[in-house]
């Protein structure tokens, strides 16, 4: 990057190391933790979607509504998360692909899957084969999105069905005396009060989700953990920067961004919780109502 | 099933602990195949939970008596030891324990003489065992803590009145309702650690002679056969099943626990495993 680390041998002490710190590979390193941060901050909103989405439907008057959302709600409790991780994101490729194929191809005979195989003709290939490598990378990323926000949308929706079941039910009685409709209680009355119960919840998911990140790794996205055990590994003098094994290092470094993350969360959703609570009906809400008169 | 099922069984059934058939079944994979193997590789999925929660549990209960410790050099390390197990990916734990338990002498380590091995170290029976150990240890910890400082301000009185004081107290009135009050949360906490028990061989431990975990196995599956709605689905029903099993056993230890109360305020589990942690 500087013109000084054009000869990287002739370089040593703090010298070597700035050059070192600011190779190619390295910026790539600093620019996945952008991936990462990236991730959380596209899958929390989405996840949240999927969550309200379930719970509203594990409420629903129509009975396949109600089971849709209970068994959405449900799916992940006896179930580890890390295999809809490795699931979700190849099943949604071959389901893709799949329908790509029925509609791109319509005349292909040969069977999908052969034996050990899945073949769908080269047009349906997702993403095309003479893509960008950009596009295969971007796409490995959606796929992992989309197994976030299922997965963490499941544990979404137990969080906000719970909330909404929290919400003292004579509000919402009170609200049908005054003539509201179920659809103006529910946007009126019970969303509105649903979020104090349902902030501890959400919190504790924010805190899940961001210690779940490293398992990007796993679906072959080119994240920090992929740097970090790339970059870390024992260097040969072949390399412009020989050194011995450093994995245990990266880590750590690793160890401390998630130990921040963490700890600026908590603090943030700390003080959210303190604003969410004022004027409710709940024993913070009550202790700032004292505090204040 | 027929007799050729029984044996893949008798084949495949212990292939996770190295028993049986040395190399992995090949081209066209039966269901029996799917079910033995990745059943076989739930054992260990079993070993780590087991073993991780059973020590766990009494180094979990010393931590949150040094973190309700008035005494700061009890109190720091135990809330320092919670907040960094806590606060960071499991993962990336495994990471560090494998990367640092590499960096252990090969030979062994000179101790008054004796020649203490390390290799036993990088191995995941040993290695992740320990890390998951510390990491459930964590976080029963900061349930127990909490349990603690929930102890009802008169059970504590009446002890007192009972003249009881120290070790008494502690085991007679203190440490029993601590559990009663944090079992609910600490049964989700063992459901949990049973589920992250499969990210051990995902994480730089090596699956020594493909002697591995359920998912694991399941994951062979899926990249061999390109086909993931069978693999997956079979790990999928074997933790149910065993996430059933583990409910049952700690809801029999959670009445127990909860035996001398009225029927009407005995608290009940509730099963939220993953949101709660």
């Amino acid at each position: 990057m500087f013109a000084s680390c054009a000869d990287p041998k002739a370089l040593d002490g703090l010298a070597w190391m700035l050059c070192y710190l600011s190779s190619g590979k390295h910026l790539l390193f600093y620019g996945s933790f952008l991936v990462v941060i990236a991730l959380m901050l596209v899958v929390a909103p989405v996840a949240l979607a999927f969550g309200f989405g379930g719970a509203l439907a594990a409420r629903s008057h129509i009975a396949p509504l109600r089971w849709f959302g209970k068994g959405y709600t449900s799916m992940v409790r006896g179930i580890p998360d890390i295999i809809f991780f490795l699931f979700v994101p190849v099943a949604m490729d071959q389901g893709l692909e799949y329908i790509r194929h029925k509609i791109l191809c319509p005349d292909w005979t040969a069977p999908i899957r052969q034996g050990n195989d899945f073949l769908v003709c080269p047009a349906a290939k997702l993403p095309l084969n003479s893509a960008p490598q950009i596009y295969h990378e971007v796409y490995g990323f959606l796929l992992a999105v989309v197994a976030f926000a299922i997965v963490f949308g499941a544990f979404a929706s137990n969080v906000i069905y719970g909330a909404m079941r929290a919400v003292p039910h004579a509000q919402l009685e009170t609200a049908e005396a005054y003539g509201m409709t179920p659809a103006q209680v529910r946007r009126r009355i019970l969303i509105p009060q649903m979020w104090t119960y349902a902030l501890p919840g959400l919190s504790n998911l924010w805190m899940i989700l961001i210690k779940a990140t490293p398992l990007l790794f796993l679906l072959g996205v080119e994240d920090i953990v992929y740097w970090a055990r790339e970059l870390g590994a024992t260097k040969s003098q072949i390399y412009d920067f020989p050194h011995p094994d450093w994995r245990l290092w990266y880590f750590l470094l690793l160890l401390a961004f998630y130990l921040g993350m963490t700890r600026v969360s908590e603090i943030v959703l700390g003080r959210l919780a303190t604003r969410l609570a004022r004027g409710q009906a709940t024993m913070a809400g009550e202790a700032m109502r004292k505090a204040g008169a | 099933m027929s007799s050729s099922c029984l044996q893949t069984i008798s084949d495949y059934g212990l292939r996770s602990l190295g028993f049986g058939e040395r190399l992995l079944p090949r081209g066209d994979f039966t269901l029996c195949d799917q079910f033995t193997l990745i059943g076989s590789g739930l054992i260990w999925n079993i070993y780590f939970g087991v073993f991780a929660l059973a020590f766990g549990f009494f180094f979990a209960t010393a931590l949150a008596l040094a973190k309700a410790s008035p005494n700061r050099w009890l109190r720091k390390p135990a809330e320092w030891f919670i907040f960094v197990f806590r606060g960071s990916p499991l993962f990336i734990q495994f990471f560090i324990a494998y990367e640092a338990l590499v960096m252990l002498p090969r030979t062994g380590f000179d101790l008054w003489g004796l020649l203490v091995p390390t290799d036993w170290m990088t191995s995941a029976w040993a290695g992740a065992l320990f890390v998951l150990f510390l990491n459930t240890s964590a976080y029963s910890a900061e349930i127990f803590y909490g349990a603690l400082n929930a102890v009802p301000k008169g059970d504590l009185e009446a002890a007192d009145a009972y003249g009881m004081t120290g070790w008494t107290k502690f085991r007679r009135v203190v440490w029993p309702t601590m559990l009663r009050l944090a079992w609910p949360a600490y049964t989700n906490e063992a459901i949990f650690l049973f589920h992250a028990t499969t990210l051990v061989f995902f994480s730089g431990f090596p699956a020594f002679q493909q002697r591995g975990d359920a998912l694991y196995y399941a994951k062979f599956f899926a990249d061999k056969t390109f086909n993931p709605f069978i693999p997956y689905p079979i790990a999928a029903f074997y933790f149910v099943c065993l996430t059933v099993t583990l409910i049952a056993l700690f809801g029999g230890i959670n009445r127990r626990l909860n035996r001398h109360l009225p029927g009407a305020i005995r608290p009940k589990l509730r099963i939220r495993p993953q949101i709660v942690r």
